[in-house]
């Protein structure tokens, strides 16, 4: 925000003062969509949702058939970017892997805020014994290494779609929980806050309707930079073999796929990294600029 | 400071039984536990001997203790697929994967902090713009699949690097060999490292860069350069020295990925092999000891704080 954009701000405010309309500030909406990168991610972002829920029926192949005769063809009208080791179309396997990545990763997601959220509160909100024992449990998954305990886990418990899910959400919550405590922790003495414990409101009725709202966007910033932390552990989980099983389409199992044939077929290793890029990317520049936009005065 | 450096060690050890518990507790209390797994193909009566005679039919937190009695004494079992000590197994890997990851904590701490601190003098400017960019990509890219993109360029098109392994088989290993076998793992599991501690210095920096001591070294005829590296650096490491720490932990599981693209013999890869073999005594094996270089690293860092913040000592001292 530059120096001109201050002082229209305080006229606005001046004016807003003098005749007593509401000032009008630019929303966060508006904030947001200045920012051309978190623009342009948003609408890849949409434009990949609505393929991939709409894969049926925009897919012109079967994702999981395998064909004799169509073995690695390279990019046609037929098969656009052509097709894999088992004659399947690479851009059919695309869209399908869209579906499997983007629902791990949005799940997963789910998961970690949940945890993170009632962890982060419950341990703002009480503090003492409770706080210092959510707040060591978040220290100590911070310092492992939660990959090897999601090898570890995976390995256990059979790397299916739910457990991959559970599994990355259980292990990815701490951000949430460190970053909604401390919202919680400067909202809990606020005036208002006294009073609606003062009227005779509920523990869980002061947490949930009276402090949450407070850390309503750091947790909108978690959220979206925990997805596309997500999508990534997704990946690599399913390239190691892992993750999401063959034959189910996954940007992550398609490269270990095209590993093989990374000598005499590279192009098939680019497309699926492509897409894992981009989307993280999609997801970390919105994260961002959410970040800016909930925030205006910082920096 | 005596009292600090004590007060750490045991959150170090009470940390590591947490991560012992949690390791061991989660792979025993799942459904198909290592009872069930121990060789396919055994009849029901073998099944039940083998399980008495590995004590798998003792209470779980006996079976804990047992375990951690054994690991204490550096025991951590047999490995079920590869028939060896688990001990021997990892100790022969670790120092495989230590140099991959020391290799590539230096090159990311080294270029993070330096693109931060350039990007933090140069606001604004096109070398900011192209920092931020970079540090976005680094952020974003799937380990792997930069792996594999950098195999397709240096060692498929260019033929200038090795694709796999630590150094080449049936030759003698020379320095240079082994230094073009390391390049690219590192510079791989290096980049997304090297992105955070770059944002993070430069953040740091900026703040720094404005305090008043800075512009009292400068009033008192500083050169611009002594001002920035000797005086600002210095305070503004303090949070970049947390962020390379927190760091440390996810890079040992980048190092597990990475180690699988470029075939490093390492203990990520024996860890994934694990995995996929169900081989639960090797990965609770690497798990633990992972820990151990993890945490054992933490401590260090936060001593490390005592050399560059004196407050520290005047504070927990």
């Amino acid at each position: 925000m530059s120096t001109t954009g201050l002082a229209e701000r305080e006229k606005e405010t001046s004016g807003a003062a003098l005749t007593g309309e509401r000032a009008k500030r630019p929303s966060v909406l508006q904030r947001f969509a200045e920012n051309r990168f978190a623009l342009v991610s948003a609408i890849f972002l949409i434009v990949v949702m609505v393929a991939a829920i709409s894969a049926p029926v925009i897919a012109p192949y079967d994702p999981t058939r395998i064909t004799i005769g169509t073995e690695l063809q390279g990019p046609s009208l037929k098969h656009l970017l052509g097709t894999d080791p088992n004659g399947r179309d690479v851009f059919t396997r695309i869209l399908y892997g869209a579906r499997i990545s983007l629902s791990i990763g949005v799940i997963a997601m789910l998961i970690s805020v949940f945890v993170g959220t009632t962890l982060g509160a419950v341990s703002g909100y009480f503090s003492g014994w409770v706080d210092s024992l959510a707040m060591r449990l978040t220290d100590a998954m911070l310092a492992i290494p939660v990959f090897f305990l999601l090898l570890a886990v995976l390995a256990s418990l059979g790397p299916t779609v739910p457990t991959i899910v559970i599994a990355i959400g259980l292990t990815s919550w701490m951000t949430t929980a460190r970053v909604v405590r401390s919202e919680v922790l400067r909202a809990v003495n606020l005036d208002y806050v006294l009073a609606a414990e003062l009227l005779g409101a509920s523990r869980g009725r002061v947490i949930v309707r009276h402090l949450l709202p407070q850390a309503l966007p750091s947790m909108l910033v978690a959220s979206t930079l925990g997805v596309a932390q997500a999508i990534l552990i997704a990946s690599a989980l399913s390239y190691l073999g892992v993750g999401v099983q063959p034959p189910t389409a996954s940007w992550g199992n398609m490269l270990s796929d095209a590993q093989s044939y990374i000598f005499s077929e590279p192009m098939l290793a680019i497309w699926p990294g492509l897409m894992i890029l981009f989307t993280v990317l999609a997801f970390n520049f919105i994260g961002d600029a959410l970040r800016d936009a909930l925030s205006p005065y910082q920096n | 400071m005596g009292q600090y450096v004590v007060g750490r060690l045991a959150q170090s050890v009470v940390l590591l039984i947490f991560v012992s518990i949690l390791t061991f507790g989660l792979i025993h209390v799942a459904p198909g536990g290592p009872a069930v797994l121990l060789a396919p193909g055994m009849s029901g009566a073998q099944i039940a001997e083998a399980q008495q005679s590995l004590g798998l039919n003792d209470p779980i937190p006996v079976q804990y203790v047992r375990w951690l009695g054994h690991l204490v004494h550096g025991d951590l079992g047999r490995s079920y697929s590869q028939g060896l000590d688990v001990t021997t197994l990892i100790t022969k890997r670790l120092s495989v994967t230590l140099q991959l990851l020391f290799t590539a904590l230096v090159l990311s701490a080294i270029f993070g902090i330096l693109i931060g601190v350039v990007s933090a003098m140069h606001r604004n400017s096109l070398i900011d713009h192209l920092a931020t960019g970079f540090s976005f990509f680094g952020m974003s890219v799937p380990t792997f699949w930069l792996g594999l993109m950098l195999i397709i360029l240096f060692s498929i098109k260019l033929h200038l690097l090795p694709s796999s392994g630590a150094q080449t088989l049936g030759q003698p290993a020379t320095a240079t060999d082994r230094l073009e076998h390391l390049l690219m793992p590192a510079v791989v599991l290096a980049v997304a490292n090297l992105a955070q501690i770059a944002r993070y210095t430069r953040s740091s920096m900026i703040e720094v860069l404005q305090a008043d001591y800075l512009r009292t070294a400068r009033a008192k005829g500083l050169r611009e350069q002594s001002v920035v590296w000797r005086h600002a650096l210095r305070n503004a490491m303090i949070p970049v020295i947390t962020v390379i720490a927190l760091g440390i932990p996810r890079m040992v599981g980048g190092a597990a990925i990475t180690e699988s693209v470029f075939a490093w013999p390492g203990m990520g890869q024996l860890a994934v092999d694990s995995a996929l073999q169900r081989d639960y005594p090797t990965i609770m094996g690497i798990t633990m000891m992972v820990s151990v270089v993890v945490i054992l690293t933490n401590f260090l860092t936060d001593l490390s704080y005592l050399l560059i913040d004196p407050r520290v000592k005047l504070n927990r001292g």
